[in-house]
């Protein structure tokens, strides 16, 4: 090892801010995805300067850099695909702003989603992003990946409700963009770096929206005996103009999964459930909720319940948010894909995924936000089997084709990173490629920020530099 | 014409043919941007036809800027450089629409009007009721970045723009986003394209999500003898559970103008309800229900009967708590005539006084009170006239009302930018100068100063641009 910049590391942050001992930076080698990556050396700064001088000191010894928040990434975003420093929010976890007035929060990249939540809740207001890792994953996590969840049906995804950033740059520079009101003079800086999945700059701070809580939230249940039924329910209730706050769907093979782990009390026959939730004013509420009620009637649904209560309500979501970790009771590991297509295809889409999975042997479930088209097949498979594995990738492969065909996207909320780098050409022509590393160079010219992501590593024009390692800490590669 | 200009006309008609190449001068002047006037105007029917153009710009190191109806080309600073305008109009198609999907493709020269006929076939629109609507197409929308007063409850273009595609400044055809409403693959580069003013791309189409038209919906006005309680009104009902589609707080100086005059744009139908009988004449007199003399606090809903009337049974409370001289609530007869008045301020601003200088100001809603007051005493000072409305919670427009300008009034405008300029910026807001006649811009800069993110704004122009074909200097910080 070049002992060199573990000694100026440490004496930048103390020995406690440092890892570099192989068991010790095994643990960051995963994330919530099916890739690996491990960082030579980790490091725990506590302030934007110090983020400004790591970021300086391994520029100065030419070793890649990665953010990473709590690692519940799904893409592979957080991982040091070649290795270098890896630089971990945890510690910058402070909201240092509130301001309820004007409905803003500003907060270091570290704070856990449910906490800034739980922190704008005796002001009536609330962060309206909420993917299922909300009580642990980062905002710094859901800037860099653009994250969304359930409630981003009418809600928006992380983007929608970040109005200004406080950048490091590959050079160590800070610079802030974007402003508290969300307003720009000039380019729009705030929204490209939201979803750039740290590949043009390290996020040191946030300002956000908080959204006000409505007055009305009602949940209902609705129980199908075939998955065509569900899926024509959620196309008509967007063809007729209705908008819910989330709608999510749940196949019958994934909610007796759940059901039998979280006893949620979806019904262990049916064929697939319609999690579906309105809110705003009770009058409309109301009003909403009969409406969907007469559309899921429409398609033949068994039963429409409506959660009584709050217990009764946490508990659907319960089964909804804690759905992954119910399936790890079945299969060593799960494979939960990201997919979008155009709402109008959804029970084509439904169907063809079942082929697929019949095809290459896996079962494959469905638990996902169907009001916006964002599908999330799950592959259950034995990581220790490397064919297996090998074959639930062509499995995802096949089925982000088919997004694609259809007219859809790669991934609609947990970011292309190092799952989708190879699969970017299905969507992006050359002169795309072209233009995106013009402006990624722009920022990050000698590719030390989160290197091998994003863009297919085997795509000619001058691609990610992938860059050397710190001396004998390589060996691991 | 010049042998140059000639030589380089009998170019442009190559790409794209004789009879959509337009070189007099006669032809060319309305396309003048700050009096500025290209040699050539191109038309191309279709997007490849753009990016030749580009390609043969950039090789003869032209500078091009785009326009659709060139309603907001006054925008910006003067262009340093200006050879061709690249008029998109004929570039005019839906190209996708999916109203299953709620999702739509439109290339960039279709007329917002049009377009939001075409969706309301299926009872679906797109929240962008901008100034000059009757006119305007989709990209110049975009690109000049305008908004609506329907930001308050849709969000700006930010919010429902899904994908982009669009010739970079090597003449390239490129795209980022999609058709789908979620989508995180690459980067969000059609962003970047909303108020870049023609500065990085030339747009060719652009792809939304679109929104169920409110099927009933009321206006809501209530009058005030000063600001803070059209102020506190507001406040009590953005802390409120309702969440109106526009809340604006008309000056009792815009409320005079739209009580004694009306738009010269032709009206359009927007909501179900109104009367289509309307859409091809102008705007009928408002009511004498305005206080013309006061602050008005203007809000609309829609949802249903029942959602209406509790609307209107908390608008009305609210507003009995905060004092407010008199209310009303408007139906689909006397809305419009608000609505269609609060949509073209813009443009009326500019019809009434042609030499106006409108400021747009965003700052936090809990400086607002303070920020009139400072607006009000700088107008004063100067003895000029002003208007302005506060549009949903945020943005500020501000306008001295000038028939002429001359030496003698560019002179006391000088000390009202600068410090215009200067209280935005120390209540944490930003103003820049968003319309003014070209000789008072060129004295000063419509940006105000560069924050410190100008440099990456530099590197991001390089990226799209390197030749610097686009609009040269016209943006921020010379851009």
């Amino acid at each position: 090892m070049n002992p060199g910049i573990v000694d100026e590391l440490e004496k930048l942050l103390g020995s406690s801010s440092v890892l570099y001992q192989p068991e010790d930076t095994l643990l960051y080698e995963f994330d919530g995805s099916v890739e690996k990556g491990r960082p030579d050396i980790v490091v725990f700064p506590e302030s934007t300067e110090k983020v400004s001088e790591i970021v300086k000191l391994a520029a100065k010894y030419n070793v890649p850099i990665v953010g990473r928040g709590a690692g519940t990434g799904l893409s592979g975003g957080a991982l040091a695909r070649t290795g270098g420093v890896m630089i971990v929010f945890a510690r910058m976890n402070r909201i240092l702003e509130l301001d309820a007035e004007n409905q803003r929060a500003v907060v270091q990249p570290g704070v856990v989603n449910y906490e800034l939540t739980r922190a704008a809740e005796p002001h009536g207001l609330y962060f309206a992003p909420d993917p299922s890792s909300w009580k642990s994953c980062t905002i710094g996590g859901n800037v860099a990946e653009n994250a969304g969840g359930p409630h981003t049906l009418a809600y928006g995804v992380t983007t929608n409700h970040v109005t200004a950033l406080e950048l490091v740059l590959p050079d160590g520079e800070i610079v802030r963009v974007g402003s508290k009101d969300g307003h720009t003079l000039g380019y729009d800086l705030t929204g490209l770096f939201v979803g750039s999945e740290g590949t043009l700059a390290l996020i040191s701070e946030i300002t956000v929206k908080l959204s006000r809580k409505p007055e009305a939230v009602k949940t209902l249940l609705a129980i199908f005996d075939t998955v065509d039924d569900a899926a024509d329910t959620v196309v008509d209730i967007t063809a007729r103009a209705i908008t819910p706050s989330a709608c999510e769907m749940l196949d019958g093979w994934t909610l007796r999964t759940v059901e039998d782990y979280i006893h949620a009390g979806f019904p262990m026959d049916s064929a697939a459930v319609l999690l579906i939730e309105v809110e705003g004013l009770t009058e409309a509420a109301s009003e909403q909720v009969s409406a969907i009620t007469e559309v899921c009637n429409a398609h033949h649904a068994r039963e429409v319940r409506v959660a009584s209560d709050n217990a009764e309500r946490d508990l659907l979501w319960k089964g909804r948010k804690n759905a992954f970790g119910a399936l790890g009771r079945m299969a060593p590991s799960n494979y939960v894909l990201d997919g979008v297509i155009p709402r109008s295809k959804l029970p084509q889409a439904l169907r063809r995924i079942q082929q697929i999975g019949e095809q290459s042997g896996f079962p494959i479930g469905n638990i996902f936000h169907a009001g916006d088209g964002n599908l999330h097949p799950i592959i259950l498979y034995d990581p220790r089997d490397a064919a297996q594995f090998e074959r639930a990738r062509e499995a995802a492969a096949h089925i982000i084709r088919y997004c694609v065909e259809v007219g859809g996207a790669l991934t609609g909320e947990h970011g292309v990173g190092m799952e989708k780098s190879e699969l970017m050409p299905l969507l992006f022509s050359d002169a795309d490629f072209d233009l995106m590393r013009r402006i990624h160079d722009a920022f990050n010219p000698d590719s030390s920020l989160n290197p091998g992501k994003i863009f297919p590593l085997n795509k000619g024009c001058g691609e990610i530099r992938v860059r050397k390692h710190v001396g004998a800490i390589a060996v691991h590669l | 014409m010049t042998t140059t200009s000639a030589n380089f006309a009998a170019n442009l008609e190559s790409i794209v043919g004789a009879s959509r190449v337009l070189t007099d001068p006669a032809s060319c002047a309305p396309y003048a941007v700050d009096e500025k006037i290209p040699a050539a105007v191109a038309k191309p029917a279709n997007a490849e036809e753009v990016a030749e153009l580009i390609r043969f710009a950039a090789l003869e190191k032209l500078a091009v800027i785009p326009c659709g109806n060139r309603t907001k080309l006054g925008i910006g600073m003067p262009p340093s450089r200006y050879n061709i305008a690249l008029d998109i109009t004929t570039l005019n198609r839906i190209a996708h629409y999916d109203p299953g999907d709620l999702t739509l493709g439109v290339d960039a020269g279709m007329p917002l009007a049009k377009l939001n006929a075409a969706l309301f076939e299926h009872n679906q629109f797109l929240p962008l009721l901008v100034p000059w609507y009757s006119r305007s197409t989709i990209g110049g929308t975009i690109a000049s970045g305008i908004d609506s007063p329907l930001r308050q409850f849709y969000g700006t273009t930010r919010d429902f723009l899904i994908g982009a595609e669009f010739a970079d400044g090597t003449g390239k055809l490129c795209k980022s986003g999609g058709r789908v409403v979620k989508n995180v693959s690459g980067y969000d580069l059609h962003k970047l394209l909303i108020g870049s003013l023609g500065t990085l791309a030339i747009i060719t189409r652009l792809n939304f999500r679109t929104f169920p038209s409110p099927l009933a919906s009321r206006g809501f006005v209530a009058s005030f003898p000063n600001a803070e309680g059209a102020v506190t009104l507001r406040r009590v009902i953005t802390e409120s559970p309702l969440t109106p589609l526009t809340l604006d707080i008309v000056s009792p100086e815009l409320a005079q103008l739209f009580a004694t005059r009306a738009p010269a744009t032709p009206e359009v139908a927007v909501f179900a309800g109104e009367n289509q009988a309307l859409a091809s004449k102008s705007l009928p007199p408002i009511g004498n229900w305005i206080r013309s003399n006061e602050w008005q606090l203007c809000a609309a809903f829609a949802g249903t009967p029942e959602v209406l009337a509790r609307y209107e049974r908390d608008l009305m409370r609210f507003a009995a708590n905060s004092n407010a001289t008199s209310t009303n609530v408007l139906d689909d007869t006397t809305r419009p005539t608000l609505w269609g008045r609060l949509r073209e301020t813009l443009s009326m601003l500019i019809e009434f006084s042609p030499a106006s200088l409108i400021f747009k100001i965003s700052i936090l809603p809990s400086h607002h009170a303070a920020v009139f007051a400072s607006l009000r005493k700088v107008a004063a000072d100067a003895s000029l006239p002003h208007a302005f409305v506060a549009r949903a919670s945020s943005t500020i427009y501000f306008a001295l009302l000038l028939a002429a300008s001359d030496e003698d009034t560019s002179a006391r405008l000088s000390p009202c930018i600068a410090q215009i300029f200067d209280f935005s910026s120390a209540s944490g807001g930003r103003a820049s100068l968003l319309f003014a006649p070209a000789s008072i811009k060129r004295g000063t800069t419509v940006w105000g100063s560069p924050g410190s993110d100008l440099a990456l704004m530099r590197r991001l122009k390089s990226a799209f641009d390197p030749q610097n074909v686009f609009s040269p200097g016209r943006f921020v910080g010379g851009i």
